[in-house]
């Protein structure tokens, strides 16, 4: 079992969490060229080692979170929202 | 190198099974071959095979980082079918199964090839609806089909859990022809065929490098040293991405994934059939080895990863899905439980292609069903090496197909490769 520190609830087990999938990529403007939203949907790097991905707390705060993660060995680097700011947003607003 | 027949067998037996031959050699690596395959899995092997067979090219080399048959060749299920629908599949894993049918005897090993029947379980009018068109499909590439009512399947299936009120049995649809087959004899027979052709199979030789000159490959570099090429194919399920790195190719559509398998504790003869459950998000498939074991998988563990490990999550599920099917499993111990890497593509669908550099030819993206392509796979990735041009068949099993606008999308999942299960 993985365990991620969500920034939001504390450290739990990935199976509260699901997978999105590759954080690197970064979708292209709506009127970009077909080649360039062809490397985006269908392209991936692969990588074998620290890869930054998205998961998604869904059976907890259901945030989007950015994680940093060893693919080979699954060690976890760093947890962040996906969205920047949100957490001293969410602070300021208490 | 010893036949084997009954008669062999005889002999043997009553001259102290002196009479046997090495099944393939150990040879040293040369400097130079006009084909080095990469990987001696069940593809690599089979496509030496039939690059000797079928084309008549003897100079090949087949290189493997760990132990002949040791990545997924021995982590999978053993399911072998072709009730494929979709243009391109169809063809291909038909003609796969009619080449699974005289393999025994092609290659003078047995690989226990047991046509027992493929059962999808239909849980709803509609599931039954789409799945009779999906059927009636493969009927036009002579695949033979079926659909059963529940009184035929409870008749040949009599344990399955049919008072499942969240998921009533209404019938199944079966392919007769499909089946199961020993995976370890599967790799030994190509490789013993193979090396009866001459064709090198050099174990413990991790690809390092991959030499480029002139836009052409010249050499591999292993940890035996350079191994110097006409032509190179890479056939690395799961690590094709890293090897494509190495070429300096940049990115592929294939994500890798790891996928579980479950073998139990042998039992008296209790399932004749290959049975698969799915339903609900949950998938589920299980048939008897014929030593007893109940071998049985699900899903995927959902994340990337490259570690041959599983998660127990997953372990959970596939436990409940075989229980509810299977109640009859509850007290049955596991003997063993494995995961394999898997090279998951956009659409769920493989690649046999050239590659930008011109004489290095790529097999990968199997997802979950490499093993009963394996026949195919060889053939056809043979042909294209010796030929250097696809078969008509293959024509979109390239990696570019995505760019024209080709999706050989089995489930209609998208472009996420976690989800072509």
């Amino acid at each position: 079992m993985i365990r991620i520190k969500c920034p939001f609830c504390g450290e739990r087990d990935h199976s509260e969490f699901t997978y999105g999938g590759d954080a690197s990529i970064v979708y292209p403007a709506l009127d970009a060229p077909a080649e360039e939203w062809h490397e985006a949907v269908f392209m991936r790097e692969n990588i074998r080692g620290m890869q930054t991905e998205t998961w998604h707390h869904v059976n907890g705060c259901r945030m989007w979170l950015i994680v940093q993660r060893d693919t080979m060995t699954h060690e976890i680097r760093s947890v962040r929202p996906a969205h920047e700011g949100l957490a001293s947003v969410l602070e300021d607003d208490q | 190198m010893t036949r084997y027949s009954a008669w062999n067998v005889f002999k043997n037996g009553i001259t102290g099974q002196k009479g046997w031959d090495r099944v393939w050699r150990d040879p040293q690596p040369k400097d130079n071959y006009e084909i080095v395959i990469v990987g001696a899995g069940l593809h690599g092997l089979a496509t030496a095979f039939y690059l000797a067979k079928n084309h008549g090219i003897r100079n090949i080399a087949v290189v493997e980082k760990g132990w002949l048959g040791g990545g997924n060749a021995g982590r999978n299920t053993t399911i072998v079918r072709s009730n494929y629908m979709m243009p391109g599949n169809r063809f291909f894993y038909e003609h796969s199964l009619k080449l699974w049918e005289n393999l025994s005897h092609e290659l003078n090993f047995n690989v226990m090839f047991s046509q027992r029947a493929h059962i999808s379980l239909l849980h709803s009018p509609a599931a039954r609806d789409a799945t009779a068109r999906r059927y009636n499909t493969m009927r036009l590439t002579d695949t033979g089909a079926e659909l059963w009512d529940l009184e035929t399947l409870k008749r040949e299936v009599p344990h399955l859990n049919y008072d499942n009120a969240r998921f009533p049995i209404i019938g199944a649809a079966v392919q007769r022809r499909a089946g199961s087959a020993r995976h370890d004899a599967v790799a030994w027979g190509y490789a013993r065929g193979a090396d009866q052709y001459g064709v090198d199979i050099i174990q413990n030789c991790e690809v390092t490098g991959v030499r480029r000159e002139n836009g052409r490959v010249t050499a591999v570099e292993t940890t035996r040293g350079d191994i110097g090429a006409a032509k190179v194919g890479f056939a690395v399920a799961g690590n094709t991405s890293r090897l494509w790195r190495m070429a300096g190719l940049g990115k592929l559509p294939i994500e890798t994934h790891k996928l579980q398998a479950f073998v139990s504790e042998p039992l008296k003869p209790l399932l004749d059939q290959v049975v698969v459950f799915g339903v609900g998000g949950a998938h589920f498939y299980i048939s008897q080895s014929d030593k007893g074991g109940m071998v049985f998988g699900g899903d995927l563990d959902w994340y990337k990863s490259y570690a041959q490990r599983g998660n127990l999550p997953i372990v959970q599920d596939v436990a409940e899905a075989a229980t509810s099917i299977l109640p009859c499993l509850g007290r049955v111990r596991l003997l063993r439980h494995w995961s394999g890497v898997m090279d998951m593509s956009m659409d769920g669908s493989p690649f046999i292609c050239k590659t930008p550099v011109d004489n290095l030819y790529l097999n990968a993206g199997w997802n979950y069903g490499g093993f009963k392509a394996t026949p195919a796979s060889g053939w056809y990735f043979a042909d294209l090496i010796a030929n250097d041009r696809p078969d008509p068949i293959i024509e979109n099993f390239d990696v570019g197909r995505f760019a024209r606008g080709v999706n050989i999308d089995e489930r209609g999942a998208g472009p996420d490769p976690k989800l072509h299960g």
